[in-house]
């Protein structure tokens, strides 16, 4: 095991702090979510670390509390979009035929429009709550990690041991899970992060619009919203939930960047 | 037939069944989904009889495929129909504003490649020296940053810190074409951040891959200047890539106009579509949506085009 480089390490110490507040919101934020506290849009101060929003509530906890829902989104749906796209990714190497032909051409048909231009439409017609959004997403999100994953798994399925073990007489799932998942895994977690960050990305987007987490909840893609009439007077109370938005991408991506650096040179130079 | 039009001819076919199959997705994407138009429109407490009616009047008694073909006969004859939300004609207001989304995205292009390209090539020139180093580094900076987020940091910037601009985007008919320039100055500098740093990049990728041939050591052997090395031998030979990626960054420009026509209250198609998908006004973002795939479609299918044509292995066959 080499030495961590000095990115990676910056990287993980912030995506770790993030994770560690979104687990520990309830105990860590100074404030209530919603306590309207303060004057409208007051300056950082010693009582309130970030100052105040459109309505005199707290930044920071609301941060704090926002970073939570983002996290939580983006983390279900990116679960969601491996679980999905690398099973039918690993399926459709494996069983090739009709089944690869279909799934391929559905997939290539999703992905010649837009993810948000997709989203906005099926949002339309869908209520708006966390688990659709979640489920949007993630069914979204999965064809991207099926193209990775059918592509990584072509590699595998023609070598020897697998093979060996479909002349031993395993079955389809034996040979998804125990032979191609295992040799798969490397390219996919470091594809995780960056599915990870595409996901916060996608909420905050859709948020900012009005189409994704809806109030009394918020995260922060819904806070840029809320103070983005500030920012037209100085208050530059909109550029908090952004900068927090642009550290957690930043962050993760350097982490994916150290892990894909790291197994492409496990495997000879040959990456995802 | 000459290879290299019948390699184009079947882009473009495959193209437009692209666009009639993503069409089928739109619609059987808003009217499959549950959820209940004449509800929508009505609200929770009408009657079943007014219901029905509405029902019957907006033709949705009829099955699906019927209602799909229809709609697809209007669509391909210039006719959106209706909003339902105020029953304007979708058509036309889809033609006002296309012009000043087209004007937005266009503006941006105008700067980002030539920018893009030029950064590129002077990267790739000095790589891994002190210029390489800075223009990576801040196109790295903006790239993992979503369009709104690059947004309020611009407008924050350059009307708050340094107040040279107006943060609010107004274009109306009958301004002059600097005026509006000077309205649109903003959304098209943050534009211009978010495809830059992409494009870029793989502009100076291609030159290096490039820079490695034996043909460009000979021209460097000749004793001609480092740049003239690049535009004369490396450049035409990496033409082919950069094309695609430019024109797939245009692409991405159409999901990127959308975002940040909100954020500048630009009026134009994409703030129509995220209006109207609030408003739930189906026959609007069925309409928009398809304008937007189609945008994305065609232009993907450009960059396969001048992919093919840009390669004089296939420009000239044996």
């Amino acid at each position: 095991m080499r030495r961590i480089p000095l990115s990676a390490l910056i990287g993980l110490f912030f995506t770790g702090l993030f994770l560690f507040t979104a687990l520990f919101a309830q105990w860590i934020a100074p404030y209530p979510l919603d306590a309207v506290l303060g004057g409208v849009w007051e300056p950082p101060s010693a009582q309130f670390w970030l100052g105040t929003d459109t309505i005199g509530r707290d930044i920071l906890s609301r941060l704090i509390y926002g970073g939570q829902i983002t996290i939580f989104v983006a983390l279900l749906s990116s679960l969601l979009a491996f679980g999905l796209g690398s099973f039918l990714g690993f399926l459709a190497a494996v069983r090739g035929g009709w089944v690869d032909q279909l799934l391929s051409r559905l997939v290539d048909l999703m992905m010649a429009i837009p993810s948000l231009i997709v989203a906005l439409v099926v949002l339309s017609v869908l209520p708006i709550s966390l688990p659709v959004l979640i489920l949007v997403m993630g069914l979204l999100d999965a064809t991207r990690v099926f193209r990775l994953s059918r592509a990584v798994a072509m590699d595998i399925a023609v070598m020897d041991y697998v093979e060996a073990a479909k002349l031993r007489g395993e079955g389809q799932i034996w040979v998804i899970f125990r032979e191609i998942l295992p040799n798969a895994l490397s390219p996919l977690v470091a594809e995780f992060g960056l599915r990870f960050i595409f996901a916060v990305l996608f909420i905050s987007t859709l948020s900012f619009l009005g189409l994704g987490i809806q109030p009394p909840l918020s995260d922060w893609g819904g806070m840029v919203k809320e103070n983005k009439d500030g920012l037209v007077y100085g208050k530059s109370a909109a550029l908090m939930p952004a900068l927090a938005i642009a550290a957690l991408a930043i962050s993760v991506n350097l982490v994916a960047d150290w892990i894909l650096s790291r197994t492409s040179s496990l495997k000879g130079g040959r990456g995802a | 037939m000459h290879p290299i039009l019948k390699l184009v001819v079947q882009r473009i076919a495959l193209g437009l069944l692209l666009l009639l199959a993503v069409s089928v997705l739109i619609y059987a994407g808003t009217e499959a989904l549950p959820g209940d138009v004449a509800q929508a429109i009505l609200g929770q407490s009408a009657t079943p009889e007014a219901l029905a009616n509405l029902r019957e009047s907006l033709g949705l008694n009829q099955p699906g495929y019927i209602r799909y073909f229809h709609w697809l006969g209007g669509v391909l004859t210039g006719d959106f129909g209706k909003a339902l939300t105020n029953g304007q004609d979708i058509g036309q207001a889809i033609a006002q504003r296309l012009g000043n989304t087209l004007f937005l995205a266009g503006c941006a292009a105008a700067i980002s490649v030539p920018l893009a390209i030029g950064l590129g090539l002077v990267a790739a020139r000095y790589n891994g020296r002190w210029p390489d180093k800075v223009i990576s580094g801040i196109t790295l900076s903006t790239i993992s940053l979503p369009e709104f987020v690059a947004a309020y940091f611009v407008i924050y910037l350059l009307t708050q810190v340094f107040p040279i601009f107006q943060p609010v985007a107004m274009v109306f008919p009958g301004m002059s074409f600097w005026a509006k320039l000077n309205a649109v100055a903003l959304p098209v500098i943050v534009l211009v951040l978010v495809v830059l740093a992409h494009m870029m990049r793989m502009t100076r990728a291609a030159i290096l891959n490039v820079m490695q041939s034996a043909y460009i050591e000979t021209a460097e052997l000749k004793g001609l200047s480092p740049m003239r090395v690049i535009w004369k031998h490396a450049l035409p030979n990496a033409v082919a890539p950069i094309i695609s990626v430019v024109v797939l960054n245009l692409a991405y420009l159409v999901v990127g106009v959308v975002v940040v026509e909100v954020v500048f209250s630009y009026n134009a198609l994409g703030q129509y579509l995220v209006d109207h998908v609030a408003k739930r006004d189906l026959p609007v973002v069925q309409a928009v949506g398809l304008i937007f795939a189609a945008v994305y479609i065609g232009l993907n299918i450009l960059a396969d085009v001048l992919a093919i044509v840009a390669n004089p292995r296939l420009r000239h066959p044996k």
